[in-house]
């Protein structure tokens, strides 16, 4: 039975695939790359499950987080075009 | 016996979870641009990954590995903390990149109906706005754009 | 509230959780690493309020149940307005007051908010929300106004 999960998470990589392909700004691919990553941690998860040996979930857990990051630098590197830039101060609460 | 009721709770979840988590990707490709793609994203990321990830918890519960289930709660809770923020991240960088928001008038314009709502009627609502020409379309449109 | 020894527990029982090896050894490397954590995070001094938000703990526990049926409940609405054979969408964006009276608050709510599809937060100034909906409908409904004042509630007295 899980592996009809990951055969239906793997559908699912492919039609976010096809949008980070399509996409047509650069955010769209973004989304869809952090959509990428969700769906393999999820991937993970049931393939350990596949397998008999869930002991690959601290990599999922690892990947989660990764995956937050490179999402939050590649935009900050869209947004301002330089990894060490310091985000402008706005009024209010951001 | 017991077992059974397992076996078919673990199926429901993992298969309502694919069937989340399908529906959300088909949205990716289907929904016309970032900002409503946004939506069916997190449907993947909430219910989707929610789901098919308490299948697995239920599952491994039953089969005596409790310490498992504990690290699917952890990767759930990763998962429910992280995605809002990055959807608000990619939302926010659309948004100051310029991207406008698709909106039912866009649609009617592109097919030559030329049926957007009249101009000026968000007015002085969207005033407090620091960037209200941006989403003055969105609001024109609706004519009611807060509450 | 000293919050150090909490978090100090919590990282602990989460390295107990997560190894699973009752050696001294490793107990002593978890000690080890927790304690510079701890350190390096009381240096810093971010551990507040904020970042380690212990007093909202209880409430939470009601909180989050709602959370995740509310979730449940738009996620539907989202697959059904995909599923349908046409794509019947009307985005907007809706600017509200929130009548949160903290950061923490306004950062749960706006969280919550983007948590549940259908509906996104693209920025917050003070207290104007702007709020970006599939559908319409999607914010004009009552939930919108539930969700405010449970978060609300959930945020307490103290502020």
């Amino acid at each position: 039975m899980f592996a009809v999960s990951a055969a239906a998470v793997l559908v699912c990589m492919v039609l976010a695939m096809l949008r980070a392909v399509l996409g047509p700004t650069a955010y769209d691919r973004v989304l869809a790359l952090n959509n990428i990553g969700t769906k393999t941690v999820v991937l993970i998860a049931v393939l350990g499950f596949v397998n008999g040996r869930p002991d690959f979930l601290d990599l999922a857990l690892a990947y989660a987080l990764i995956n937050f990051i490179g999402t939050i630098a590649v935009l900050k590197y869209i947004e301002y075009g330089d990894l060490g830039a310091s985000a402008p101060r706005e009024t209010g609460t951001e | 016996m017991m077992g059974d009721i397992v076996t078919v709770v673990v199926w429901l979840l993992l298969l309502s979870g694919g069937f989340f988590m399908v529906t959300g990707s088909l949205g990716m490709v289907r929904l016309p641009d970032v900002f409503t793609r946004m939506h069916a994203a997190g449907m993947v990321d909430t219910m989707g990954a929610g789901l098919t990830l308490a299948g697995l918890c239920v599952y491994s519960l039953h089969d005596g590995t409790g310490l498992v289930a504990v690290r699917l709660v952890l990767v759930l809770g990763f998962l429910w903390f992280t995605s809002p923020i990055a959807t608000h991240a990619v939302a926010k960088a659309a948004l100051s990149g310029g991207t406008t928001p698709y909106t039912v008038g866009d649609a009617r314009l592109r097919a030559g109906q030329a049926g957007a709502g009249p101009d000026g009627a968000g007015e002085g609502r969207t005033g407090a706005a620091p960037d209200s020409t941006r989403k003055a379309p969105a609001e024109d449109e609706r004519g009611r754009g807060d509450r | 509230m000293n919050r150090a020894p909490w978090l100090w527990a919590i990282l602990f029982a989460l390295w107990l959780v997560l190894s699973w090896h009752f050696t001294p050894l490793f107990l002593f490397f978890g000690v080890v690493t927790c304690s510079i954590a701890v350190l390096v995070v009381t240096r810093m001094g971010i551990l507040d309020r904020e970042s380690l938000p212990l007093h909202l703990a209880w409430r939470a526990a009601a909180y989050v149940p709602w959370l995740v049926w509310e979730i449940f409940k738009s996620n539907v609405r989202v697959a059904r307005i995909i599923l349908s054979p046409r794509i019947r969408v009307d985005p907007s964006i809706v600017h509200f007051q929130a009548s949160q009276r903290t950061d923490l608050g306004r950062f749960i709510y706006a969280n919550s908010i983007t948590l549940t599809p259908g509906t996104v937060t693209t920025g917050i100034v003070g207290d104007d929300f702007e709020v970006h909906a599939i559908v319409q409908e999607e914010i004009d409904g009552s939930e919108e106004n539930t969700m405010n004042r449970r978060v609300a509630r959930l945020e307490g007295e103290a502020g």
